[in-house]
């Protein structure tokens, strides 16, 4: 057997591991870590086509709409911090389409093979999308922030002494995290949950949109849409309210309902799936 | 070292996979062969814990592979050429891989080239051919510089050339001590890289052995100039017959043996001698006697 030799290289060469004895003499390599796997994550929403055109059509949604509040909405409301709110509806809508596709697209692509192949363990693959689905969240506040400065310094440019005040208050940054986390978790969770991005961006969209329909125009159910129906419980959030108490509690019973029950039957889906 | 002990798997009351089990030694080819639906997929599939068995084990050098630290450093995989992001440039699929594997960059782009996909890396795997995505699919399988390969159907696609190219590519890799199974439905291709072989067919095991021994016995090669009437007499002895692609029948069973049973119903025989068809001959007689008792049953 050939020192240092590779099965490959024969020269072990490039590899940096087989300074051994033998083919695969290298120490056993330790697992990689959640955080390697998370930043495989991130790169993976971004480094294919319809990732990058998803979040160039969320950065042109947030633009359009801070469009039309510098020219539809009265220049007192001119301020970085209704800028800021106005781009988290059309985040809060796309962004969870790329948490669907980073889950269903290992699926419809078939890179879930690979993907398990190298890392076994499935359930610590899900917790590093859901933590590249975190990380998404968060970073998109900033892409948030960006198109609020931006439309804020057109406003200071353009409109009436006294527009454009800088504020942005802690609360609001706080509870505009929480709901795109939120939001994002929701998508991979019903992707998880159906393995099939169609039928997941449908269901996505359809089934709290039918709630919420149905929340409105039937009496009895009202009281639960308070508790269930996100766009009641996450509208506080939108509108630059500070939580109360029993908001929270409402926005946590619909979280529970929306994506945690999804999130647990989902992860026991990819848990036990079959991969071929 | 890979061993698959009893390896079985059920689809509804169907059992695809039936308590196969055989060994791959370091410094060996194993060819895993057996005609298109036999169970090779989805043993390949076991061992790579992708699916799970209703009963059996496998292990790589005695550790299941679930339980791999780093699986990708260990044993290279390739289930299948065509599974990869249309999306991703051949590259970027490779990259993505080292960063798992914690293997530096620089071999990303060595495999690259040890492949022959250079000047594609930067161009999308939907506009790939099979035969590059193979290539693609090999240089993933060797990224993490493993000393054990899996490889499912690695020539499907391939070019006269590249089926060339791969072939010693595999036996350089075991002549340095590694392991290789491949699996396989194109003999000629097998028969040519391999040292052991594994024939499997209907998810069972029906032949296992080094290749010399496993092609010594071949059977007979005999024609009658009444073929049903020897077919018929062979089959009453109790001998497995499968014809061959020329007409002629293939017995698994000593040439005396065959010249015996000829004798006994009075057959004029035009031909009686070992096969030596190669692997083709076995696959087809071991494969179509079992497709024969099948259909007796």
């Amino acid at each position: 057997m050939t020192p240092a030799a590779s099965p490959l290289t024969g020269s072990g060469a490039g590899s940096g591991a087989g300074s051994g004895a033998g083919p695969g003499a290298h120490p056993h390599p330790g697992r990689p870590s959640v955080a390697r796997l998370t930043a495989v994550e991130l790169r993976k929403l971004v480094d294919t086509r319809s990732g990058a055109w998803l979040l160039a059509a969320i950065v042109l949604a947030c633009a359009v709409v801070a469009v039309v509040q510098l020219l539809a909405v009265d220049a007192a409301a001119h301020r970085f911090e209704l800028f800021f709110l106005g781009t988290l509806l059309p985040i809060g809508i796309l962004l969870p389409v790329l948490g669907i596709l980073a889950v269903t697209g290992e699926w419809s692509q078939r890179t879930a093979m690979a993907t398990f192949a190298l890392v076994p363990v499935r359930r610590r693959v899900v917790v590093a999308k859901l933590a590249a689905g975190v990380a998404v969240a968060i970073l998109s506040l900033g892409a948030s922030a960006l198109v609020a400065a931006v439309a804020n310094l057109t406003a200071i440019a353009t409109g009436p002494d006294g527009a454009g005040g800088w504020e942005l208050r802690g609360a609001v940054l706080g509870s505009a995290a929480v709901m795109q986390i939120v939001n994002v978790a929701m998508g991979i969770a019903f992707g998880m949950m159906l393995l099939n991005t169609p039928l997941a961006i449908v269901a996505y969209f359809a089934l709290p949109t039918v709630w919420s329909v149905l929340g409105g125009m039937v009496a009895w159910l009202e009281t639960a849409a308070r508790w269930l129906d996100f766009t009641l419980t996450m509208a506080p959030i939108v509108q630059g309210a500070t939580l109360t108490g029993q908001q929270w509690a409402q926005l946590g019973t619909t979280t529970a309902a929306w994506v945690v029950v999804p999130l647990a039957v989902g992860v026991l889906r990819v848990v036990r799936a079959e991969v071929a | 070292m890979i061993v698959v002990q009893d390896l079985t798997k059920r689809y509804g009351g169907r059992t695809v996979v039936d308590r196969v089990s055989f060994t791959c030694q370091p410094g060996t080819v194993t060819g895993f062969l057996g005609p298109n639906g036999a169970g090779k997929s989805t043993t390949l599939r076991m061992l790579c814990g992708l699916t799970r068995p209703h009963a059996g084990r496998a292990t790589i050098d005695g550790v299941a592979y679930p339980d791999l630290a780093n699986p990708g450093r260990e044993v290279g995989v390739l289930l299948d050429a065509s599974a990869q992001h249309r999306g991703r440039t051949g590259r970027e699929t490779l990259r993505l891989s080292a960063a798992i594997l914690g293997v530096a960059r620089t071999r990303v782009d060595e495999l690259l080239a040890l492949v022959g996909l250079t000047d594609a890396a930067d161009r999308r795997v939907g506009g790939y051919s099979l035969g590059m995505r193979q290539r693609l699919g090999i240089a993933h399988a060797l990224l993490g510089d493993p000393r054990v390969l899996v490889l499912d159907e690695p020539a499907n696609g391939l070019d006269p050339e590249g089926i060339y190219w791969l072939r010693t590519l595999l036996r350089q890799f075991a002549d340095r001590g590694g392991t290789v199974l491949l699996s396989s439905h194109l003999l000629r291709e097998v028969e040519a890289v391999a040292d052991r072989l594994v024939v499997v067919n209907k998810g069972r095991i029906v032949a296992d052995g080094g290749k010399e021994e496993l092609l010594a016995g071949a059977g007979v090669r005999v024609r009658a100039r009444d073929p049903q009437a020897l077919r018929a007499g062979l089959q009453a002895a109790g001998l497995p017959v499968a014809t061959s692609s020329d007409g002629a029948l293939l017995v698994r069973a000593a040439v005396d043996r065959v010249g015996e049973v000829a004798a006994a119903c009075g057959v004029v025989l035009t031909e009686l001698r070992p096969a030596d068809g190669g692997l083709e001959q076995l696959f087809l007689s071991m494969t179509s006697a079992l497709a024969q008792e099948g259909s007796d049953q």
